[in-house]
């Protein structure tokens, strides 16, 4: 049985459904991502775990108890805000003690206590400051010791770096991942920030308009997207449209060039319309068939297996540094590709015919006739 | 850019003027009680006024008692209104702005016809009901300022996080509104405490026409028969207004507990 169990859960405000139909199971342990844009139910979620929000309809278990309709203060689930919610009028080790106070813990039990969190998230020496008196990450940290002290069942993360600086926001969230994992606390972590979802998650729950699109490891989600709306809000994505000629064997035409799609499309018919989607990463440029079978034999070590190819006409070229992102226009359809930056050869012109190549299973039909 | 800051300090010294002129005026007046010298003579007969005493004491209880009463109903209403019923905000500070609208002679005539003698709350009917009485309308007298300072600290904090992060950690109710939120609008609650102190200990209307001992009514009486202590007496309540006010200005910069950025 799960740790913490979701099952059915939705929420209505009114007539307005900002959760349909969300059943998930977090395993004991586990560190699960709710990634979505603004709007789309993730936060409200989380709201109901933490009992800020009552269920309009569904279940909510931890450890096999009904927590649904309790209290938010008789739940033991840890929450830390995105903006921060510390006490401005206590001190640092005041604020970590906070919850432990409230349990009538005995106050050397609350002092080993609050000097173990303060050592745990490197801040042994602020505790007598006063929460305007530390940095956004620093009253981060305290936050997330102040969550942990009361030992909590589910630990809750709602954007809690969205505040943050780019390089604070990477350096924390790989301390709160390593702290999740030593802790070994169950966790849900609500962002819009696909790539904090892609590094921290073991698994993510992609939402979409108070609707699960998808849930899986990052790996799956990220490779495998199983929605049209998946493949585009995580990474970059090319989605191209064409029509179904043999779904059985993937067959599709994209600008009157036939490609193979990664495997047999069983939802469509031969003549649908159809939008496949391919990562920039994916596929490979060349400018003459001879250097394409060189590139291909030695990608990797991978085996030059069946691959698409499309003649077209390069439209832009953007250097981003590492990386040159060269846009390739066929007719109506235009595909984005990544090459490695190299400092001994010239990207390549605007207006060169050139070919693109990809592997078969690179090419993913979407669900839904326009996916 | 000369022009503007010429047009600023000459309506700055306007504005000065018009204020420190006449209490520079009342204060020479007030030192003129003895025939040719300047002395503190109407300042020692209002001090020696057992009268004074006793109407300056009646009413700093009175105003003490309004504070307490005014932040007990304010504090909680000012925080349900943020957290659970933003929608009424408009239609509680309607409410609070009405005794700025209705002249206090006539809200204190409406008490006198609810709560006299032959209704079924004779609170006029005895003189510890009528302070009551007086203590309620005081607080109703205070309440533009009492909610506004309130509610402004209120803003300051995000209250509805505040609140559920204590929540999450295990905290009820009370603990949340006296550990939590309360420590956090102290500042707002001292400014409305010492706005509503100010307002009161002159406060001349309800208490006369209630027939309370408060200073107001002194103050009105020494005025209508004698010359000089009556200036003394407004020097006295500019000073302690003024020290309301400077006050609110040392606990709002004193140690100031600053919301996290």
């Amino acid at each position: 049985m799960a740790f913490l169990d979701l099952s059915d859960v939705r929420k209505n405000y009114g007539p307005n459904t900002v959760v349909h139909k969300f059943d998930l199971d977090v395993e004991r342990g586990e560190f699960v991502s709710f990634l979505g844009p603004s709007g789309c139910g993730k936060t409200t979620t989380l709201r109901m775990v933490a009992g800020f929000e009552v269920p309009t309809a569904g279940a909510i278990r931890i450890d096999g108890r009904d927590i649904t309709r309790l209290r938010p203060n008789q739940r033991n689930v840890g929450m830390v805000f995105q903006s921060y919610a510390l006490f401005p009028n206590m001190t640092v080790a005041d604020n970590v003690a906070f919850g432990l106070k409230i349990a009538n813990k005995p106050s050397s039990e609350i002092k080993a206590r609050v000097e173990e969190m303060l050592n745990i998230i490197k801040l042994p020496h602020l505790g007598g400051r006063y929460p305007y008196q530390l940095s956004g990450g620093q009253q981060q940290r305290v936050a997330l010791a102040r969550a942990l002290a009361i030992k909590p069942q589910v630990l809750l993360l709602d954007e809690p770096l969205s505040a943050l600086d780019a390089k604070i926001r990477v350096s924390l969230r790989e301390e709160i991942r390593s702290l999740q994992r030593s802790l070994g606390i169950t966790t849900i972590y609500v962002t819009h920030d696909q790539e904090e979802a892609l590094s921290m998650s073991d698994r993510i729950v992609v939402m979409n308009e108070g609707r699960v699109e998808q849930i899986g490891t990052p790996f799956e989600i990220y490779n495998h997207p199983r929605t049209r709306f998946v493949a585009s809000f995580v990474g970059t994505l090319n989605i191209l449209k064409g029509k179904v000629v043999d779904p059985a064997a993937g067959k599709i035409v994209i600008d009157g060039q036939e490609l193979f799609a990664s495997k047999r499309i069983a939802h469509l018919q031969a003549g649908e319309a159809c939008s496949a989607a391919l990562r920039p990463e994916a596929a490979s440029l060349h400018q003459s068939e001879l250097q394409e079978a060189a590139k291909i034999a030695s990608a990797f070590g991978r085996e030059s297996g069946p691959r698409n190819r499309m003649v077209g006409t390069i439209e832009e070229v953007s250097f981003l540094g590492s990386v040159v992102r060269i846009r390739v226009r066929f007719k109506e359809n235009a595909v984005s590709l990544d090459t490695f930056n190299n400092p001994n050869t010239t990207p390549p012109a605007r207006g060169m015919q050139v070919t693109v190549s990809f592997a078969r299973e690179d090419l993913l039909v979407l669900e839904g006739a326009e996916g | 850019m000369k022009q503007q800051k010429i047009g600023s300090w000459i309506a700055i010294i306007i504005g000065t003027l018009y204020f420190v002129v006449p209490l520079i005026g009342t204060f020479e007046f007030s030192l003129r009680m003895r025939r040719g010298e300047y002395s503190f003579d109407a300042y020692r007969v209002v001090f020696a006024d057992p009268r004074f005493q006793a109407t300056f004491g009646y009413s700093t209880l009175m105003a003490l008692l309004t504070i307490a009463v005014g932040v007990l109903i304010v504090v909680p209403t000012s925080y349900w209104i943020q957290l659970r019923l933003p929608k009424l905000r408009p239609l509680v500070e309607f409410i609070t702005l009405m005794p700025l609208v209705i002249p206090a002679i006539v809200i204190v005539f409406g008490y006198l016809r609810l709560y006299n003698t032959s209704s079924i709350l004779p609170l006029t009917g005895s003189a510890h009901s009528t302070d009551l009485l007086l203590v309620f309308s005081y607080v109703a007298l205070a309440l533009p300022y009492m909610y506004r300072a309130v509610d402004t600290g209120m803003r300051a904090i995000d209250v509805r996080v505040l609140t559920e992060a204590a929540e999450n950690l295990g905290a009820r109710w009370p603990t949340i509104l006296f550990r939590v939120i309360l420590p956090n609008v102290r500042a707002a609650i001292l400014s409305g405490a010492f706005l509503t102190f100010a307002t009161v200990i002159g406060e001349f209307t309800m208490a006369s026409l209630l027939n309370r001992p408060a200073f107001g009514p002194y103050l009105q009486l020494i005025g209508a028969n004698r010359a000089y202590e009556p200036a003394a007496l407004a020097v006295i309540a500019f000073l302690v207004t003024w020290a309301c006010m400077g006050l609110i200005n040392v606990v709002g910069h004193g140690k100031q507990i600053k919301a996290a950025p």
